[in-house]
């Protein structure tokens, strides 16, 4: 449009001709859209790789994108582009990046951004918006992406000028991986992408408001801290997911081991401490194991280190932890006392502030006896479950015969409902970012798009992911990119012919009755697979499990196993919502 | 699954209020709410104020008043926000707000200065009594039309509260009040 080559002025002389295309040149060099600032931005932040869908309003990102070294993939659904970030997110530890259009390509994405939201994991969604002039007239795709997006963003921008849209994308992505991570969101109208800018992105910071919070915590807190947990009778850790973003699981074994206590992990920070290591009392809360629980209720000091104390884990808030006093480690201030009182908050970065502790610590709690107990519970509440032969594949075993063929290293990603607990149960995690699962939000679905985005930031490394049948029926599109971008993974359906978690809660609560929850009328997911492109097995029985996991395993491209499973199998142990971790059922009995 | 029946176990014999104290027998009671102004430095910048609103919404927060205006820092602005909340609630209003991206500084007012303005409209029947009534309680009437008379105020909630009750007399027509704006005293800075 406003190319400035001299055409109808062949009066001017040679001379001054050439000086003003040479201006000109010049010129054109530096005038660059809105878009490019926008694609420029990422690759000044090492973006890698962006998921996403096209679309009117954000065609001229898509546009920008076509010269540039990211690799961009197009996923089927835009929840899926959600998802696929989130997982890359948690995998990479770096920002997972969405590119989507207005409208429905936004409000698709909200699923994913809330369920990264819950989990604090860093996701950039890049929305394309109508026009400014257009905003607010109910102009066609248009929806009120900021409103809509404000109350599950940590941070969202209206890009208002082509001179400092670059500088936003650059904020959203310092901001998304910046002290407590999350989800952050640049909407971009369509007038900003398409016009003419000179200024170049500047290198990505974060708002100068925003407070970066310090690595350290106080140091007389920590003192006093680590005086009161050196004086433990019952010391247990607690570790959260934020020990995972803040890549402190190393610390936190040495700092375990060291001083002997014993470790609960939540769900988000499985993997956080080595579960085949003899302090590990894996996962505590409503479908933690019995003896988590246990040690969680009669602990005396619990050291929580980046756990929000969710009401998944706590159970009810006046039976949580009754005797012990909180030292509570987390980066974000406001998360200190917000559901169990810390009595010694210690605000910092996970890392940072356990190598402090075991600074300060004065000596090793004596907490032998305590240690034997917690192997007592062990082995009271062992977790296990029987296997007749003549009757239906448990689903826990084909848990545990995928962990004992799979990589030591392999990575998990999961949909939600039983098969997710059952994952987190009997999969023995033993390494930091192989638990990539929506923990906080609960978003069925998630585990197939997961697997696709956790391949692709660690392509090296072997992925599973496991599945329901509702909910793999949710978003099993994703294996249609997977088998494009030959993506070697595998997953397994955990197939009940129920929503089980619903069956599991109508038998527990609701007088057995099975309302809706029988679903009994799914495709075949082994032909739906062989349909996608992908390769399609299936095991009846027992004997058939060896075979077709070694057969997935071997194939190079995504394998969908249709594992038929016990379809009235449930979830146990058990602490119903609001109940009291020590009263946890180990059968329907107890409840 | 095995292991004894959950009344067959050890019992932990603590435990905690719903505020996740660990009940005390000292302090066994729950925290009182409490009345407090919260001011906050904010970027000037839009969306700012529905983020914040939104966020005391989501929470339920009971919220007195909520202003904003600007400061003398044009690219900020001040929010005053007056909350009654028992103890643990006001702490997380402060931290939930301070960690906003585009919040700059959060305080609670202490020892505050707190002015409200009001504009009440009151029946015209008796302008001279309405204008009396107005200086009593440090306002004036600042337009007489037809059939009512307008009055302004500034005070502290509770002083516009009563003079608009005292207004009742005369027949109020319409009210409309700004919040509360507020400011530390002394040297002492808001936030
Ligand atoms: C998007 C979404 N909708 C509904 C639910 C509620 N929900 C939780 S678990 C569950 C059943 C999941 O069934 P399935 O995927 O077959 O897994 P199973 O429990 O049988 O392992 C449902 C419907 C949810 N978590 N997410």
């Amino acid at each position: 449009m406003s190319k400035s080559h001299p055409t109808n002025e062949s009066e001017a002389s040679a001379d001054t001709e050439e000086l003003s295309e040479e201006a000109s040149d010049e010129q054109t060099a530096k005038k660059t859209k809105g878009a490019h600032s926008v694609v420029t931005a990422l690759e000044k932040a090492e973006v890698e790789i962006t998921f996403g869908v096209q679309g009117g309003a954000i065609m001229p990102v898509y546009d920008a994108l076509a010269d540039s070294d990211i690799h961009h993939v197009s996923m089927a659904h835009e929840q899926g582009a959600s998802h696929a970030a989130d997982a890359y997110g948690i995998v990479s530890g770096k920002p997972g990046v969405t590119i989507t259009t207005s409208g429905p390509g936004a409000t698709n994405l909200v699923t994913g951004i809330a369920d990264a939201n819950l989990d604090s994991d860093p996701i950039v969604s890049l929305t394309g918006q109508v026009p400014q002039d257009m905003v607010g007239n109910d102009a066609f795709q248009e929806t009120n992406t900021m409103g809509i997006t404000s109350p599950i963003t940590k941070a969202n921008i209206f890009a208002t000028s082509p001179d400092t849209v670059g500088d936003d994308v650059g904020t959203a992505l310092a901001l998304a991986a910046e002290g407590r991570q999350g989800p952050t969101l640049v909407d971009l109208p369509k007038n900003v992408t398409t016009s003419e800018t000179e200024v170049e992105p500047s290198e990505p910071t974060v708002p100068e408001a925003y407070q970066v919070p310090p690595d350290e915590a106080d140091p007389h807190s920590v003192e006093a801290a680590a005086e009161t947990l050196a004086a433990a009778d019952r010391p247990l850790i607690l570790s959260g997911g934020g020990v995972i973003k803040s890549e402190a699981s190393d610390q936190l074994r040495e700092f375990a081991i060291e001083y002997g206590i014993p470790v609960v992990t939540t769900m988000p920070g499985l993997g956080s401490f080595p579960e085949d290591n003899a302090l590990a009392l894996e996962m505590g809360g409503m479908h933690g194991t019995g003896y988590a629980n246990m040690a969680l209720s009669h602990c005396d000091v619990l050291l929580g280190i980046g756990t929000r104390f969710d009401d998944r884990l706590t159970g009810g808030i006046e039976t949580f932890a009754p005797e012990a006093e909180v030292i509570h480690v987390d980066i974000d201030p406001a998360e200190i006392s917000k559901n169990i009182h810390a009595d010694y908050p210690l605000i910092g970065d996970a890392g940072a502030v356990i190598e402090q502790l075991h600074a300060a610590m004065p000596g090793e709690p004596d907490a032998e006896a305590w240690r034997d107990r917690t192997m007592e519970w062990k082995a009271t509440y062992p977790m296990g479950y029987e296997t007749p032969q003549d009757e239906a594949v448990k689903p826990q075993f084909v848990v545990e015969a995928m962990d004992e063929a799979a990589a030591d290293d392999a990575i998990v990603t999961t949909g939600v409902g039983q098969h997710q607990m059952w994952a987190a149960q009997y999969w023995t995690y033993t390494e930091p970012r192989t638990w990539v699962s929506s923990n906080g939000l609960g978003t069925m679905g998630y585990g197939a798009p997961a697997a696709v985005g956790a391949k692709l930031a660690a392509p090296d490394t072997q992925v599973i992911a496991f599945e329901g049948d509702g909910s793999f029926l949710m978003t099993s599109q994703a294996i249609a990119p997977a088998v494009r971008e030959n993506l070697d993974i595998t997953v397994a359906i955990l197939n009940n012919s129920y929503v089980g978690m619903i069956r599991q809660w109508q038998d527990a609560f609701y007088d057995e009755r099975r309302y809706e929850s029988e679903w009994d009328w799914g495709p075949d997911f082994a032909t739906l697979a062989e349909a996608y492109g992908a390769q399609g097995l299936r095991a009846m029985g027992y004997d058939e499990i060896p075979e077709v996991i070694e057969e997935a395993f071997a194939y190079d491209g995504p394998s969908v196993i249709d594992f038929h499973v016990d379809p009235v199998a449930d979830v146990y142990p058990m602490v119903p919502s609001g109940g009291n971790n020590a009263e946890f059922a180990l059968e329907a009995d107890h409840l | 699954m095995a292991g004894p029946a959950p009344e067959d176990r050890e019992k932990p014999t603590g435990r905690r209020n719903s505020q996740g104290i660990r009940i005390d027998p000292r302090a066994e009671a729950e925290a009182k709410p409490r009345r407090t102004v919260i001011s906050a430095l904010v970027d000037h910048k839009p969306g700012v104020l529905a983020k914040v609103s939104g966020l005391f919404a989501r929470r339920q927060f009971n919220i007195e008043s909520l202003t904003v205006g600007p400061t003398v820092d044009e690219t900020m602005a001040r929010m005053t926000i007056v909350v009654e909340e028992p103890e643990p609630g006001i702490e997380q209003a402060k931290r939930q707000l301070r960690k906003q991206v585009h919040t700059w500084s959060v305080r609670e007012v202490e020892g505050a200065i707190e002015r409200e303005l009001a504009l009440i409209k009151v029946d015209g029947h008796d302008p001279s009594g309405v204008a009396a009534l107005a200086e009593m309680h440090g306002g004036q009437a600042v337009r007489a039309d037809d059939e009512v008379v307008t009055v302004e105020l500034t005070g502290t909630e509770a002083e516009i509260d009563a003079a608009i009750a005292a207004f009742e007399q005369f027949g109020v027509h319409e009210v409309a009040r700004t919040g509360t704006a507020a400011l530390a005293s002394g040297t002492r800075s808001t936030a």
